[in-house]
C-alpha cells in the first residue's frame, strides 16, 4: 500500500471558478436570445463576434507553457456577451471587434488576467469605444424590423476603419411609428417624456443589445443569487439605493424627476447592477465593503442620469465602483471574532 | 441567510456544510482484537513526557502503570495489555517525528481484563484528591487536543465558572465515536458530568450535540437529573460547530476575548469522550487503556466504531477492518483537520478519534486547477472567527507573512480549513496560513 501525505482540509467543495463562470453564461443566455428575437441577424452577429473576439484575444496573449488554455474558465466569455449586450444592436461589427480586442487585452490581461484587473473588461471596452465611436455608439435602431431575419441592418456590415452609413432611410423604411432614434433616458431629459413600465416590461423601449428585458435579467439574476454563484447583496444595494434616491427626487418634485419605477427599468442599470457590478474580481469583498459600493454605485448612477451631460451613467458609476473596491475593501476589514463581549 | 423567527437549533456565525457521511453512527460500538504488539509512545499528550519506568523483558499487566507522570502538566501511561516489554526506544508517530515509546508484545491467549484498579468513592473525595485521581486516570483530552484532563479541569483561583459546556458537537465529516458513546455510555458521561462540575464549582451543564444525532439527544434527555442543573441543546449540523470558540458562541452567545481561554468569560469546555472516560475510569481506579474511535472511509469495507486498546498500530487495525489495498490517504482525525500518516506503524494514541481510509482523495476532477483569486469573497462568508482569508491568501503568495499576523490576524486561525473548503479557486488558503504561521514562528524565536 502506498499512501500520499497531503494536509486538511481532505474534502473541498465542488465550488470552481469554472463552474461559476458558466453558470453567469447560462444566466445571460436567455437574454442574448431576446435580443436576438428583436433585433434578428445584426445582434446575432454582434454577440458572436465581440465574443469571438474576446476569445481569440484571451487565447493569443494568454498563453503559458504546459497550462491549459485559460478560455476554459469561461470568464472571456461573459466579458464578450456582456459587452455585445451593451452596445447598440446596429453598431458596426468591425467596432465591436475593437471593443472585444481592448476588453481582454487591456481590460483584463494588461493587469495580468482573471482576478488582478481592477475594472470590468467588458465596461473598459465599452468605455474605450464610446470615446472612440461616439456616434455609431449613440445610434439607436427600432427593434422587431420586418426582415430582421434575413438581412442586416445596414450599418452593421460596415467596412472595417470606415465611418457606418447612415441607417435613416433604413429606419423609415422599416415603417415603425413612433421612434425617435433617443433612448426612454434621452426623452426624458430632454422632451421629460417618460416611457411606461409596461414598455419597459415587454422590451418595447430603444435600448443597446440587451437592455431591454428587465425581467429575463432579473430572472437570470434570481438564478445565480439562488445557486450562490453571485452575491445578491451587490444587486440589492444598487438598485436600492438607486431607487430610495429617485423615489426622494421624485416626492421633492414629480414633475421634473420620473419615478423610481422608470429609474430602475431603463438604461443599462439592471443589467449592470446585475451581471455586472457583482463581477467578483472588482467588487469587495468584505461584508460591509459590498453594501457600501453597490450604493455608491446606484447613487453615483442617478446623479450621472440628473445631472450630468450623459443620459446614462450606469457605466461610469460602475468604473468608479471598480476603482473604489480597494479602498473600501482597506477601510471595511470585518470584526474579528472575540473582539466584542456579550453576557448572557 | 438565517430569517430569526425560523431559527431553531442554537449555532454561530459562518461556517460550512460539508457531506457529513456519518452513516456508522447507527452502527454498535464494537471491540476489535488485541495486535501482537502494541506501540506505547510516552508523549501522547500536550506536556513534559512521561517517564518509562519499566525495563526490557519485564511482564507488564494491563492497566498497570508502565511510565510515571513527569510533573503536573504531563501524563501517566498505563499498559494497554498483558504481556512483555520487548522495546524501549524510538518509533515512528503521527507527525512524522520519531518518539520515544514502549513496545509490548501481547500475551494472546491472556484473558485481557484490566488487573490493576483501585475502586473509590468519588462523592467522597475533595477536589485536590480528584485531580490527583484523574490525573492518575491518564486521561487527555480525548477529542483530539490532547491537553491533560486534570490541568484544562484545573481553573484557575481568581476565575468563577458559571457553565460547563459539554462538547458532543462531533462536526467532522465521517467521525461518529462522540455519537455512539453519547448514546450506549450516557450514565459514564453523566457521572464525568458531575465530577468535572465538582472540580470547577460550575452550578450548571449545557451539553450541545448538533442536530443530526437525535437518537444521542433523546438519550441523554431520558437520564437527565432532575434538579434541571444539567440540559442538552441541539446545534445546528455545521462545520466547524464543535470548536470551542463557535460552540460557546453557540450555546451561550459569547464570545472567548482574543488570545484567552474559555475560563475568561466563566466558561469550561469538555468533550463528551473526555467526560465519558472520566465518569467511567475514575470511581473504578483504572488507568486508560484504551478508546473508542471511528474507523471509516471510502477504502474501508467495514467500517464502525471500535473499542481499540492504545497502541495498536494503524496496519493491524486497517487490516481489521478491510480496507482496500486501494487505500491511498489514511487520515488521522477528521477530514477537515486531521492529519495524512506516512507510515502505518503509527499507533493508535489517546487523542486519536477516527482513523480514515480514502481510496483518491475526497475531491471534484478538476481540484488541482488552482486559479489566481477571484475575490468572491467566499472565504470570508465562511471563516467562523471573521478572518480576510482572501486578503491573507494573496499576502501569503508574495510571502509577505508578517503583514498577514500585523494587519489581517493571522494568529486568531485555527486552521479549520472553511476557507480551503469554499475556495473555487482551489488556492490552498489554511495551508498556506500554517506555512506562515510557522515562518513568523521561527522569526521570532530567532
Amino acid at each position: 500500500m502506498s499512501i500520499e501525505l497531503r494536509t486538511s482540509p481532505h474534502m473541498i467543495s465542488d465550488r470552481s471558478v469554472s463552474r461559476i463562470m458558466l453558470h453567469v453564461v447560462l444566466a445571460l443566455l436567455p437574454v442574448c436570445a431576446f435580443s436576438v428575437w428583436q433585433y434578428g441577424l445584426s445582434a446575432l452577429a454582434l454577440i458572436v463576434v465581440v465574443t469571438a473576439t474576446c476569445l481569440l484575444t484571451e487565447r493569443v496573449l494568454n498563453r503559458t507553457p504546459g497550462q491549459p488554455s485559460s478560455l476554459s474558465d469561461w470568464s472571456a466569455t461573459i466579458t464578450g456577451i456582456l459587452l455585445a449586450l451593451t452596445l447598440p444592436p446596429a453598431f458596426p461589427l468591425w467596432m465591436g471587434v475593437v471593443a472585444g480586442f481592448f476588453a481582454i487585452a487591456i481590460g483584463k490581461l494588461l493587469w495580468g488576467g482573471l482576478g488582478y484587473n481592477a475594472f470590468n473588461p467588458a465596461l473598459a471596452g465599452r468605455a474605450f469605444v464610446q470615446a472612440a465611436f461616439p456616434v455609431a455608439i449613440s445610434t439607436w435602431v427600432p427593434a422587431f424590423a420586418v426582415n430582421r431575419f434575413s438581412e442586416f441592418i445596414p450599418s452593421s456590415l460596415t467596412a472595417p476603419l470606415m465611418i457606418p452609413p447612415s441607417i435613416t432611410d433604413w429606419i423609415k423604411s422599416q415603417h415603425i411609428d413612433a421612434f425617435t432614434g433617443a433612448t426612454p433616458l434621452a426623452r426624458w431629459k430632454f422632451e421629460n417624456v417618460t416611457a411606461s413600465t409596461h414598455d419597459f416590461l415587454t422590451g418595447m423601449v430603444t435600448a443597446s443589445a440587451g437592455e431591454t428585458t428587465a425581467i429575463l435579467i432579473l430572472l437570470g439574476g434570481v438564478y445565480l443569487a439562488a445557486r450562490k454563484f453571485m452575491d445578491w447583496r451587490i444587486p440589492v444595494a444598487v438598485l436600492g439605493s438607486a431607487a430610495l434616491l429617485a423615489w426622494a427626487f421624485h416626492l421633492y418634485d414629480p414633475s421634473r424627476y420620473p419615478s423610481p419605477a422608470f429609474v430602475l427599468l431603463s438604461g443599462g442599470l439592471m443589467l449592470g447592477a446585475i451581471f455586472m457590478a457583482t463581477d467578483m474580481a472588482t467588487s469587495p469583498v468584505t461584508p460591509v465593503g459590498v453594501w457600501i459600493y453597490g450604493a455608491v454605485i446606484g447613487v453615483v448612477t442617478v446623479i450621472i442620469r440628473y445631472f450630468g451631460g450623459l443620459t446614462e451613467g450606469v457605466m461610469y458609476a460602475i468604473l468608479l465602483g471598480n476603482a473604489l473596491t480597494p479602498l473600501i475593501d482597506q477601510y471595511t476589514q470585518p470584526r474579528v471574532f472575540g473582539t466584542r463581549q456579550k453576557r448572557t | 441567510m438565517r430569517l430569526p423567527f425560523l431559527k431553531r437549533a442554537a449555532t454561530f456565525e459562518h461556517g460550512i456544510h460539508p457531506s457529513y457521511h456519518k452513516e456508522t453512527g447507527s452502527l454498535p460500538i464494537r471491540r476489535l482484537a488485541f495486535a501482537p504488539r502494541l506501540i506505547v509512545p510516552l508523549s501522547q499528550h500536550i506536556g513534559k513526557p512521561a517517564v518509562c519506568c519499566v525495563n526490557v523483558g519485564q511482564e507488564v499487566l494491563r492497566g498497570q502503570v508502565i511510565a510515571t507522570a513527569d510533573g503536573f502538566v504531563s501524563l501517566p501511561v498505563h499498559a494497554p495489555a498483558t504481556g512483555v516489554v520487548e522495546a524501549i526506544g524510538l518509533m515512528p508517530s503521527a507527525n512524522g517525528k520519531m518518539v520515544d515509546s514502549i513496545t509490548i508484545r501481547v500475551y494472546q491467549a491472556d484473558g485481557q481484563a484490566v488487573q490493576v484498579s483501585e475502586p473509590r468513592d468519588v462523592d467522597a473525595m475533595d477536589k485536590k484528591e480528584l485531580l490527583a485521581a484523574i490525573q492518575a486516570t491518564g486521561i487527555s483530552g480525548l477529542g483530539g487536543a490532547t491537553f491533560p484532563a486534570h490541568v484544562k479541569l484545573s481553573v484557575p483561583p481568581e476565575a468563577v465558572i458559571d457553565t460547563l459546556v459539554v462538547n458532543g458537537a462531533e462536526c467532522e465529516p465521517f467521525l461518529t465515536c462522540d455519537h455512539r458513546i453519547m448514546v450506549e455510555r450516557t450514565q459514564d458521561l453523566l457521572r464525568g458530568i458531575r465530577i468535572a462540575m465538582k472540580i470547577s464549582g460550575a452550578p450548571r451543564t449545557i451539553i450541545g450535540v448538533e442536530d443530526n444525532k437525535p437518537d444521542a439527544i433523546a438519550a441523554i434527555q431520558a437520564a437527565l437529573p432532575a434538579d434541571g442543573s444539567i440540559t442538552v441543546k441541539a446545534l445546528e449540523t455545521k462545520y466547524p460547530q464543535g470548536a470551542e470558540d463557535t460552540i460557546i458562541y453557540a450555546l451561550l452567545g459569547r464570545e472567548i476575548p482574543a488570545g484567552q481561554r474559555p475560563a475568561a468569560i466563566g466558561v469550561l469546555v469538555n468533550n463528551v469522550m473526555t467526560l465519558a472516560y472520566l465518569g467511567r475510569l475514575l470511581p473504578a481506579g483504572e488507568g486508560i487503556v484504551e478508546r473508542v474511535l471511528t474507523v471509516a472511509g471510502p477504502a474501508v469495507e467495514r467500517p464502525g466504531n471500535y473499542i481499540v486498546p492504545i497502541g495498536t498500530p494503524l496496519r493491524f487495525l486497517l487490516e481489521q477492518v478491510g480496507a482496500h489495498s486501494s487505500a491511498k490517504e489514511i487520515i488521522l482525525g477528521g477530514p477537515m483537520m486531521g492529519m495524512t500518516i506516512s507510515s502505518l506503524d503509527v499507533p493508535v494514541t489517546k487523542g486519536t478519534s477516527g482513523v480514515l481510509a480514502f481510496a483518491k482523495a475526497q475531491l471534484p476532477k478538476d481540484a488541482t486547477r488552482v486559479y489566481s483569486c477571484i475575490k468572491c469573497g467566499e472565504c470570508l462568508k465562511v471563516c467562523p472567527k471573521f478572518l480576510n482569508p482572501s486578503h491573507m491568501g494573496l499576502l501569503a503568495a508574495k510571502r509577505e507573512y508578517e503583514a498577514m499576523a500585523e494587519r489581517y490576524n493571522l494568529d486568531r486561525c485555527f486552521e479549520c480549513g472553511c476557507c480551503s473548503y469554499v475556495c473555487p479557486s482551489h488556492i490552498p488558503l489554511v495551508q498556506q496560513f500554517r506555512i506562515a504561521k510557522a515562518v513568523n514562528r521561527e522569526k521570532a524565536a530567532a
